[in-house]
């Protein structure tokens, strides 16, 4: 069907490797993402999943002694160039984090806020609306907007956390484990939303849970530390979803996915 | 099997392991009682002191009979006999210049009335009694006026009254007020916060949301977390040498045209104060600000927010009940410290009210100093009940800024 297709890419990285201080956390990682997919990246505890995917649009840049080394490439534009502003990656690559954190402040301004401060000019009550549509949380909030974020529940107010990222039109959308804390139900509702979302937005999740990655996932890149004991997390074995749960080339993947491991 | 498995105690011992915990637990928790006692005994003890002084008996004699001045007794003359008496009296130059302090005829009979007292019948205190005394033995102190001062009348006597807080002060501790000191604390208070808490503040954001934690950062950390700990003296040096002397034309108030100052002014004081709180304001406010949940933060860079944004909307408004808590400690330690005021110049006499940052001033705890130096026992009770007023004043000042966190609390 889409064989045919050249695909695009919406984020490519070059030998990308992520340091803290002395300690490289992550090494030489190649990627090609594929615009409007989801792409997963699973791997055990403490491989480097989070870092790779806070170099993307570096949020590791907060934390002090960090930095990086390759490239991330977006629309052929290094995002780690000298002329890049870290706050405009930002912008371009949302982000929602594992545990729900809407701001402290009603709902309809946790998604205003966002858009304000990035000096949005149109009209704000139909961006709160079309962005709670998009989220699929409208109909459950459409009567409460001053109310506390606060006062939702965990699936809620991480749907809110999308809400509020897609407000800001971004191209990008990473999930840092979005559905960790929330209970089953709230993480099938997440997991159908990504299903909407990936057909505006390029879509890059962090899983612990490989059934999520194999459900909603196209792509999958398998992280692993190095075997040479550095302690440094790489990508082992990248490709379509499908290939990596059935028919893994890397051993290691195999033991991973089929629950030999770890 | 595990070879451990049998090492627990179980029936009888496992009853008596119990009971001996059960035994450390309550012997704790008696130590802790003990301590809390302790520490509301301490209060109990100093509160007493305090209001033991400020009531009780006092014997005081007139030193010029009242009916030298008028048949009437003294309580039933008008605002215009008493302003008669005075005038006819006082000599004319003690008159004009107390009508030109504040014209005679606007002054409340009361005033007036304390004027005749003070200035023409003069009053002289024998002997004043604590309040314990005056309760329990109110006879033997009767017994002893009569024996020792046949003259003098007895009277109890509240020495915190309304006059006292709204008369200046006075040589004569009968006449004294803290007016004066009250203005003086409250202007100095006030500089010391709106100059620490903004500053206090803005570094605290710097230390915790810019600096790096290299060594330059970490001395400076190091050397904030010392200077609360330096002793309030030192800070009174460093404030006569920078304010007083150096900064003398700011702090007189020359460069703007007043001209009867010198640099021992409010403003010197209350910057004095305001360095002399900063570290604890930082502390707090960094603690403040420390404890802004880190996902906050993310959410707001996430969304594409610069850290100033980050900080501005978001870590500030819920740091700010922390930050002023720290304000509220800053205004307890400004408003009791005695030190630095002394060293900075605080004047114990002054009848005027200050009129603004340039005036010269005193502050309640420099009176209260100044009050309990001195030998007549009357000034003692006089020191106690400014005491209460310093202890209400520090009171309702805590409780003002406590609303004021409650209210800026997150109802989120």
């Amino acid at each position: 069907m889409e064989t045919n297709e050249i695909p695009q890419y919406s984020i490519e990285t070059k030998d990308l490797s992520i340091f803290y201080g002395t300690f490289k956390a992550v090494s030489d990682v190649n990627l090609l993402i594929e615009k409007q997919k989801i792409t997963a990246i699973i791997g055990p505890s403490g491989c480097g999943k989070s870092t790779l995917l806070r170099a993307f649009n570096r949020m590791n840049d907060f934390v002090p002694s960090s930095y990086v080394t390759g490239k991330v490439l977006m629309g052929g534009q290094n995002m780690y160039g000298a002329n890049i502003d870290p706050v405009e990656v930002r912008r371009k690559i949302g982000m929602v984090f594992q545990k729900p954190n809407p701001f402290p402040k009603s709902i309809y301004e946790n998604i205003a806020w966002g858009a304000r401060i990035n000096g949005f000019k149109g009209n704000m009550d139909e961006l709160v609306e079309q962005s709670l549509r998009g989220a699929a949380l409208w109909e459950e909030v459409k009567d409460v907007l001053q109310k506390s974020a606060y006062e939702l529940s965990g699936g809620q107010q991480q749907r809110l956390c999308i809400a509020r990222t897609i407000a800001i039109q971004p191209d990008i959308i990473l999930m840092d484990e979005p559905a960790s804390a929330l209970d089953p139900i709230s993480t099938l509702r997440i997991e159908e939303l990504m299903q909407e979302l990936k057909k505006n937005y390029t879509i890059i999740i962090v899983t612990h849970n490989m059934q999520q990655a194999a459900r909603v996932s196209d792509y999958t890149a398998m992280m692993m530390l190095e075997k040479d004991g550095s302690r440094s997390g790489t990508v082992i074995e990248f490709s379509e979803t499908k290939k990596i749960f059935t028919n893994p080339k890397d051993k290691r993947t195999e033991d991973y996915v089929t629950g030999r491991f770890g | 099997m595990n070879s451990n498995h049998n090492h627990y105690p179980e029936g009888e011992s496992l009853r008596r392991a119990l009971a001996t915990r059960y035994r450390n637990a309550s012997i704790g928790r008696v130590l802790f009682f003990s301590a809390l006692v302790i520490a509301i005994l301490s209060l109990v003890a100093l509160l007493y002191n305090v209001i033991d002084g400020a009531f009780g008996y006092v014997a005081f004699e007139y030193k010029n009979d009242p009916t030298e001045f008028t048949s009437k007794p003294l309580d039933d003359l008008t605002k215009e006999e008493l302003l008669a008496i005075l005038k006819a009296n006082l000599s004319s130059g003690a008159y004009t210049k107390l009508d030109n302090e504040k014209p005679m005829e606007k002054r409340s009979r009361s005033v007036l009335y304390t004027l005749l007292l003070e200035r023409l019948i003069q009053i002289d205190t024998k002997q004043t009694w604590s309040l314990t005394d005056s309760i329990f033995r109110s006879g033997e102190i009767k017994a002893e006026v009569a024996q020792k001062y046949p003259e003098a009348k007895l009277e109890f006597r509240s020495w915190l009254t309304p006059v006292f807080l709204t008369t200046p002060m006075s040589s004569k501790a009968e006449f004294a007020g803290v007016r004066t000191a009250i203005f003086g604390s409250l202007w100095m208070v006030g500089i010391a916060i709106l100059f620490a808490l903004p500053i206090g503040t803005g570094a605290a954001i710097y230390l915790q949301e810019y600096a790096n934690k290299n060594f330059l950062n970490r001395v400076i950390q190091t050397n904030i977390n010392n200077l609360a700990g330096v002793p309030s003296i030192v800070y009174g040096m460093l404030g006569l040498a920078i304010f007083v002397r150096t900064l003398e034309p700011l702090t007189s108030g020359s460069i703007f045209g007043v001209t009867d100052a010198n640099g021992r002014t409010i403003l010197s004081a209350g910057l004095t104060m305001g360095i002399l709180v900063l570290p604890l304001i930082i502390i707090n406010a960094q603690e403040a600000i420390k404890a802004v949940p880190d996902s906050l933060r993310q959410a707001a860079f996430g969304v594409g927010a610069t850290r100033w944004q980050a900080v501005w909307h978001h870590v500030l408004p819920n740091a700010l009940p922390g930050i002023l808590t720290g304000s509220i400690l800053a205004v307890s330690r400004a408003i009791g410290e005695t030190a630095p005021l002394i060293v900075v110049g605080a004047s114990t006499f002054i009848s005027l009210d200050p009129d603004g940052p340039f005036s010269k001033f005193t502050a309640l705890p420099i009176q209260i100093y100044q009050w309990t130096t001195r030998a007549q026992p009357e000034f003692h009770s006089i020191a106690a009940s400014a005491i209460i007023v310093l202890l209400v004043l520090l009171l309702t000042l805590n409780a003002t800024a406590v609303l004021l966190r409650n209210r800026v609390q997150r109802r989120y």
